[in-house]
């Protein structure tokens, strides 16, 4: 019997049978958790599958991290949801406490083997640390509150994999891009992928999770990534339960296997209006910029908001360009102003805003871009109209190229200002 | 269950956001209210154009993006009967039949917008009445029949207390 790939291990442990790609099973959660931007609300749908509680109130967790400049509807959502953590004895996240995404696996809700469900579609970012996390829709999370259970089809894997050392001003994101150009907004659908081999090995956890969470963008309902020491040493002081190294056995079964040299890596840039319209920034034409956001669940962690600092460091952005910072999370909020980067920023010339999704989606009613503007984003998604207006344009880089472009006012290349 | 209607064509890569914007998600919480938004950003006046019964038809990767079921409910509320692609991302198609809308996976590419089609769900054959051509569907997975069978996985998981796989 051939071997396993990470996605058929966790699925054949939480159903309890020999679970291989496109079996369909019945799996049991270790996580389930709701914010506060989808309608309807998944508590809102939890009684017409015939319960009124939550299976395991301390497997459910909630979230305000959508919408922290609340309008008179979302701030009805927000009390609504306040109300169903208190009365189920739920743990819910407040406004400014960060993106679900980046908040459970920081502090300690998410081990390597967990199954784990999120009723957001970047829920595939948790798989960085070798858990199976991916979203879905309220009513699947309303009827795994009620049962704590949601069939699957166990996913084929498509396995990346990345040789050589990422060149200096190239990071994570880049690679993150470079794949996702390679595969394709659909190239995944209905697959798990694995990203592995050197590169990935040398990334940190911040890194990793830049990269499982564009796998949603590439169709994938997981983006998974096996422990090692980095995972250990990131675990440590974080995790507060027993957990076991997790990866894929070395005979296990790919659907593809794809290639990636990232030692020959140069900035990427997902051109407006689609996430897989990748270009090498040497490629791109003279850009102008109006504003550029370092924010998101994708990229702005703290070593994101570091790497911006670094090349802001004692300068000013260009005038006639909006600098938007949001932090990914309080704690990442709270690291960077004990290290300085975020005073770093704002003498810059940065708005800092409230940590959450600000800055990402339309729906946040925040840093909303005017008509024909440019937008740098470290986001993970450029849809047309993401940001609130249709006739704009967003740009997606890394934060390095962010800063650059920031202090230019072109889209700029960011390997000559990275120190 | 038979559905017809005229098909109105969009490409590939329709993602939630195109569907129905991010910034009306607060907008209102009743879908009824967003139908006139269906399709703003990439088509502006569908959403006021479009008639109960019609067809939504697409190219591959229909509803990728976010998973708010706000897409497929907005679809739905507009009334359209049943949407046809080739491929779907697969939090929309949960989505679409956890919510009661069907969707129906074949080729599209010999559909124009105006067609008259006819599906037969069940059996996974349908006709384009314009040109004549047969169409055949990609079968379901059984626990999605089980779920389209009982009106939606709310009424599912009410009757079975799980999910029906066989
Ligand atoms: S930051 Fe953007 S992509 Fe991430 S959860 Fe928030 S809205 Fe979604």
């Amino acid at each position: 019997m051939a071997g396993k790939t990470i996605a058929e291990k966790i699925l054949s442990a939480k159903s309890g049978q020999d679970a291989r790609a496109g079996d369909i099973v019945v799996a049991s959660l270790d996580l389930t958790y709701s914010h506060d931007g989808n309608r309807p609300l998944a508590m809102e749908l939890l009684e017409s599958m015939g319960t009124a509680k939550v299976w395991d109130p301390a497997k459910y967790i909630l979230f305000l991290d959508h919408h922290p400049s609340p309008n008179a509807v979302s701030a009805a959502a927000h009390t609504k949801l306040r109300a169903f953590a208190r009365a189920q004895g739920v743990q819910l996240y407040e406004m400014g406490d960060g993106i679900s995404h980046v908040v459970l696996p920081e502090r300690g809700h998410i081990a390597p083997g967990d199954l784990a469900i999120g009723s957001d579609s970047h829920s595939c970012t948790g798989g960085a640390l070798a858990a199976f996390t991916t979203g879905v829709g309220s009513t699947d999370m309303a009827a795994a509150m009620a049962t704590g259970q949601l069939w699957m089809r166990v996913p084929e894997t498509i396995l990346v994999r990345c040789t050589g050392i990422l060149p200096r001003g190239v990071g994570a994101k880049d690679l993150a891009l470079a794949i996702a150009g390679h595969i394709g907004a659909d190239g995944a659908n209905y697959a798990a992928i694995e990203f592995a081999g050197p590169t990935i090995d040398a990334l940190s956890m911040d890194g990793r999770f830049t990269l499982t969470n564009l796998a949603i963008e590439m169709g994938a309902k997981a983006g998974l990534i096996g422990t090692d020491a980095v995972t250990e040493a990131w675990l440590d002081g974080r995790l507060k339960r027993p957990w076991s190294h997790l990866n894929a056995d070395p005979d296990a079964v790919y659907a593809q296997i794809v290639d990636i040299d990232a030692a020959t890596l140069t900035p990427r840039i997902a051109l407006p209006h689609n996430v897989d319209k990748v270009v090498a920034i040497e490629d791109l034409v003279r850009t102008k910029v109006h504003q550029v956001v370092i924010g998101t669940c994708n990229a702005a962690r703290s070593s994101d908001l570091a790497e911006a600092a670094r090349i802001l460091e004692g300068k000013h952005i260009a005038p006639g360009v909006r600098l938007i910072v949001t932090p990914s999370s309080r704690d990442t909020m709270v690291a960077s102003m004990q290290s300085g980067v975020l005073a770093t920023l704002v003498q810059a010339g940065a708005v800092i805003a409230t940590p959450g999704c600000s800055g990402c989606a339309g729906g946040c009613h925040f840093a909303v871009p005017d008509v024909g503007e440019n937008i740098v984003s470290t986001a993970n998604r450029n849809f047309k109209g993401r940001l609130g207006n249709a006739e704009s344009f967003i740009y997606l880089a890394s934060p390095a190229t962010a800063a650059a472009s920031a202090l230019t006012g072109w889209i700029t290349d960011p390997r000559e200002y990275a120190a | 269950m038979n559905i017809a209607g005229r098909a109105h064509c969009f490409g590939d890569d329709i993602n939630t956001d195109y569907i129905i914007a991010s910034k009306y998600k607060t907008a209102s919480l009743d879908p009824r209210d967003l139908t006139r938004h269906l399709m703003e950003d990439i088509d502006p006046g569908f959403g006021q154009r479009v008639r109960p019964g019609d067809i939504l038809v697409a190219g591959k990767n229909f509803g990728c993006g976010s998973s708010r079921e706000g897409a497929p409910l907005v679809i739905k509320a507009a009334g359209i009967g049943v949407v046809v692609a080739p491929s779907f991302a697969r939090i929309f198609f949960r989505n679409a039949i956890n919510i009661g809308l069907p969707v129906f996976i074949c080729d599209t590419a010999g559909i124009s917008t105006g067609d008259d089609l006819a599906f037969d769900l069940e059996a996974g054959t349908g006709r384009n009445l314009a040109t004549g051509a047969t169409i055949q569907a990609a079968p379901l997975p059984k626990v999605m029949i089980n779920i389209v069978r009982d009106g939606g996985l709310a009424a599912h998981i009410r009757k079975h207390k799980t999910f029906q796989l066989a």
